[in-house]
């Protein structure tokens, strides 16, 4: 296929000067200009300046970007940059608060999925939307079953199933198998054959290789060339600057849910251009300084060691009394799942965790509980919080059989306890009886650390501290956990924002695939250094 | 914070009328059932009033709800730990065979009647632990184990007694059963002591803030290193306890243990539990809004026993009340913000 029948042709311009010429002179050899402008191509999809905000935290602060027909058109950006958000608001999920969006030059508004359906735009997300128990045909089918008055009719759609399956390389694929059965690049293949029955013009995929091997990849991306070459649009997340080289037409970059940078070239932008893109702050965070540890610290947790089957092995590491160890590592690198077993909501299958001389029982909360670990878990809300409980409840969880006598609790000393949290962590508003889901992300943060330090934990497993944190109060839950540290607790952290691992953390565990490439200090680590290292140990 | 405030987080506290934030707090809720109680005893009072606004129908309403409402307050802890337990009617009427036939032993003679209730409490506890430790650590959904429960123990019952009634002949025992304090009669007297224990272990100790925890996040819950699958045994345990006691009630009111006790007993309580305000996701609920679903549908019943009208007609009745109940819990109850 040429490049030319790939653009998009924006106006045809008769130019008649020369007939105004012949007239007008007469004297001139006649000819006639035809002059085919393609230079500005219009866009399919055009977002300007699209803004969202969930619980009064902007997830999107303005997006911009256009994307054209027949193209792959990336969207780069780290954890949290906003990229889910604008998928679904443009599949029609999340309605934007502010800005536009232009679909084939009219602005349109999407209210909901079947809109989006309507228009043409097909979304493939991450976590597959396919039903396990329904055969290929049906899933394909699902929602606008083709039938005759009222019955089904099976042949014609295995037919139509088949004519899919084949146009999207994959006519080996019966359209009676159930999809329980199929690989995840299969299950993948299907959802994507969904999106085409309809007549759609514009694809969106969500990471879609992150459940691939490296040969469901290459036919993965195949597939997105079939595509593109009938003319649909491809909008392709990822976060792996590989693949963007090699399927990828142009890049739009998201960061702190603002475009930094979009229609880049995707063959020609330099990756370290990209890094600093991606990374780049546009609000100072202001790191607490880093305080001197004592060379008599005592180790206060030691792993040796941990694995898990399948999702990490041998990780070993030591925290000592005052440090704050981080692990940096790319979604998938297994760095949540490290925590979650140290503290036992994960059974271990080899190593040991000791928190000073007890050695724990495996998958015990419960023990390390009572050794004195405390996890504030990755999603807040569903892993951490009694949401419709008040604050005191929550503050009090993992200690309150400190608060009863026989079984019977003081709630009286529970609030008292709660209120001197309360204060010392600032946290706001000040009412223990409130209930937690009414407080901002930054102030459920702080109902975790106050659980713990009611409790007089010595280890803190901190998942994504900042997570649903305004920028503005980052900081102060950056220099809370470094006042936790002096205080003499052995702190652990895990955050997508490798920025925030430099800049909290004394010791730096880089993870990649499971394991622990690197230990370094973290004033020895930049966070390109850290992304070339992980980028490399995924590649392997 | 509120200069972020987003569309779509609940509207302010200020938008609220009045009359929904009262309705929507604890007690506004508690009050739409006293709301709901005190007009259908109006209807009582209008329809059959001389018969109906008498002491003694009091007291027969109460001994009627006293037994459904014994297994309810059990429920409604494994309600809102966001269990369920279908077993109870069956675990019942278990237990009241079993100590039937503790009576009616020969040995029966020599041992006092109070072994007889120990036996039944303790099937009822057994039984209990049995569906805790199959949900709990078996990790089997709790409407299937208690489903199997139900089915099982109604089968055993059955077995036991042969199919027959097992009449008790201990005077004793039916005496105090019978008894008659302050002109309350025993029975109602045993629904009190339960409600009133099963307030206090909901709302003052630490077993009953485990438990709303469970109910409210589990997953939060056991990692802020509760032991989540104990609490749920022990809290299947203690439903079974309030069968065990049911099923003693019920021995010394017809002074016959039958494999037919406590038949669908499980469907009411859950009505019951649910009508009183109890979220069935679990997080929500309380002891004192039971107790007043239990009293809606015993005085329902006996509205309806009171015009001679037919029980089938009142089981339409009931359908409706519960699915009205359950809208207005959804208008009403506000956003709990729980996350999808």
């Amino acid at each position: 296929m040429s490049a030319l029948t790939r653009l998009n042709v924006a106006e045809v311009v008769f130019d008649l000067s020369a007939f105004v010429c012949l007239h007008a002179k007469g004297d001139k050899p006649c000819y006639v200009r035809l002059v085919i402008r393609v230079d500005h191509p219009s866009a399919l999809l055009d977002v300007r300046g699209v803004t969202k905000a969930f619980a009064g935290v902007m997830a999107l602060r303005g997006v911009d970007l256009d994307v054209r027909s027949g193209e792959v058109h990336c969207i780069l950006g780290q954890n949290g940059a906003g990229k889910s958000t604008l998928i679904k608001t443009l599949a029609g999920v999340h309605r934007p608060d502010g800005g536009e969006i232009l679909w084939q030059g009219e602005r349109v508004d999407i209210p909901n999925p079947d809109t989006a359906i309507g228009f043409g735009i097909a979304t493939m997300y991450q976590e597959l939307d396919v039903v396990d128990g329904l055969t290929i045909a049906e899933n394909i089918f699902l929602g606008h079953e083709l039938s005759r008055g009222g019955v089904t009719n099976r042949a014609e759609a295995a037919r139509q199933t088949r004519e899919l399956l084949r146009r999207l390389g994959h006519p080996q694929l019966s359209p009676h198998t159930e999809v329980g059965q199929l690989s995840a690049a299969n299950k993948q293949i299907v959802s994507m054959a969904r999106a085409l029955s309809h007549d759609i013009k514009l694809i969106i995929m969500d990471e879609p290789s992150a459940v691939l091997d490296t040969e469901e990849v290459k036919n993965l991306f195949g597939v997105v060339r079939e595509l593109t070459g009938q003319g649909i649009a491809v909008v392709y997340i990822t976060h792996r600057l590989e693949e963007i080289r090699q399927i990828g037409d142009r890049i739009t970059v998201l960061k702190d849910g603002r475009t930094t940078a979009t229609g880049l070239s995707a063959a020609e932008t330099p990756t370290a251009e990209l890094i600093r893109l991606m990374t780049g702050r546009d609000v100072a965070n202001v790191f607490p300084q880093p305080v001197p540890i004592p060379a008599d610290a005592p180790v206060v947790l030691a792993v040796d060691g941990l694995g898990l089957t399948g999702v990490f092995e041998d990780v070993s590491f030591q925290v000592r009394a005052g440090e704050i160890v981080g692990l940096a590592g790319l979604v998938g690198s297994g760095r949540s799942e490290i925590l979650e077993t140290v503290y036992g909501a994960r059974k271990a299958t080899s190593g040991e965790v000791r928190v000073g001389d007890t050695r724990l029982r495996r998958g015990s909360v419960v023990a390390a509980v009572r050794a004195g670990i405390g996890l504030s878990p990755e999603e807040r809300k569903s892993q951490g919080l009694v949401l419709d409980q008040p604050i005191f409840v929550n503050v009090t969880l993992s200690s309150m059989s400190r608060f009863a006598r026989a079984g019977f609790l003081d709630e009286r000393a529970e609030r008292a306890a709660a209120r001197a949290q309360i204060e010392a962590l600032e946290l706001r508003p000040a009412e223990p009886d409130r209930p937690a889901v009414t407080l901002s992300g930054g102030n459920q943060q702080k109902i975790l650390l106050a659980r713990w330090l009611v409790h007089g934990t010595r280890v803190l497993l901190l998942d994504e501290p900042t997570r649903g944190v305004d920028v503005g109060a980052r900081s102060e839950i950056y220099a809370l956990i470094r006042r936790l540290a002096a205080a003499g607790n052995a702190v652990v952290i895990v955050s997508s924002e490798i920025e925030e691992v430099l800049g909290l953390s004394d010791t730096v565990l880089v993870v990649a695939d499971g394991r622990i490439l690197e230990t370094l200090p973290a004033s020895r680590l930049t966070e390109h250094a850290v992304l070339d290292l992980v980028m490399k140990g995924t590649a392997a | 914070m509120s200069a972020h405030t987003a569309p779509g987080t609940g509207p302010a506290p200020a938008a609220i009328p009045v009359w929904r934030r009262v309705l929507s707090s604890s007690a506004g809720r508690n009050l739409g059932l006293v709301v709901a109680l005190l007009l259908l005893v109006i209807v009582g009072a209008i329809t059959a009033g001389d018969t109906f606004l008498t002491v003694s129908n009091t007291l027969t309403v109460l001994r009627q709800a006293s037994i459904i409402g014994v297994i309810s307050i059990g429920m409604t802890l494994v309600i809102i730990a966001g269990g369920i337990d279908l077993s109870v009617g069956s675990v019942m009427g278990l237990a009241s065979v079993v100590a039937a036939l503790a009576a009616v032993q020969d040995l029966a003679d020599q041992v006092h009647w109070i072994v007889m209730v120990v036996v039944a409490l303790a099937v009822g506890v057994f039984a209990g632990l049995i569906n805790g430790i199959v949900i709990a650590y078996g990790k089997v959904v709790a409407f299937m184990a208690t489903l199997a429960m139900l089915v099982a123990a109604r089968g055993l019952a059955e077995i036991l007694a042969e199919r027959r009634t097992l009449q008790v002949g201990d005077r004793d025992f039916i005496t105090f059963m019978n008894l008659d304090i302050l002109g309350v009669d025993m029975l109602i007297w045993i629904f009190a002591i339960v409600a009133a224990v099963g307030w206090v272990l909901l709302n003052r100790t630490t077993f009953g803030r485990r438990t709303v925890a469970i109910g409210g996040n589990r997953e939060a819950a056991r990692l802020a290193g509760i032991d989540v699958r104990r609490h749920t045994m022990w809290l299947y345990a203690l439903a079974g306890l309030s069968a065990g006691i049911a099923g003693i009630m019920i021995l010394g009111r017809t002074t016959a243990g039958s494999s037919t006790n406590g038949m669908l007993y499980e469907l009411d309580a859950i009505a019951a539990v649910v009508v009183g305000g109890t979220l069935l996701v679990g997080g929500r609920g309380t002891i004192t809004g039971t107790v007043f679903g239990v009293l809606i549908f015993a005085t329902l019943t006996n509205v309806f026993v009171q015009n001679n009208l037919s029980s089938s007609v009142q089981a339409v009745v009931k359908g409706v009340i519960i699915v009205v109940a359950v809208l207005l819990q959804q208008r009403f109850s506000g956003p709990s913000g729980r996350s999808a």
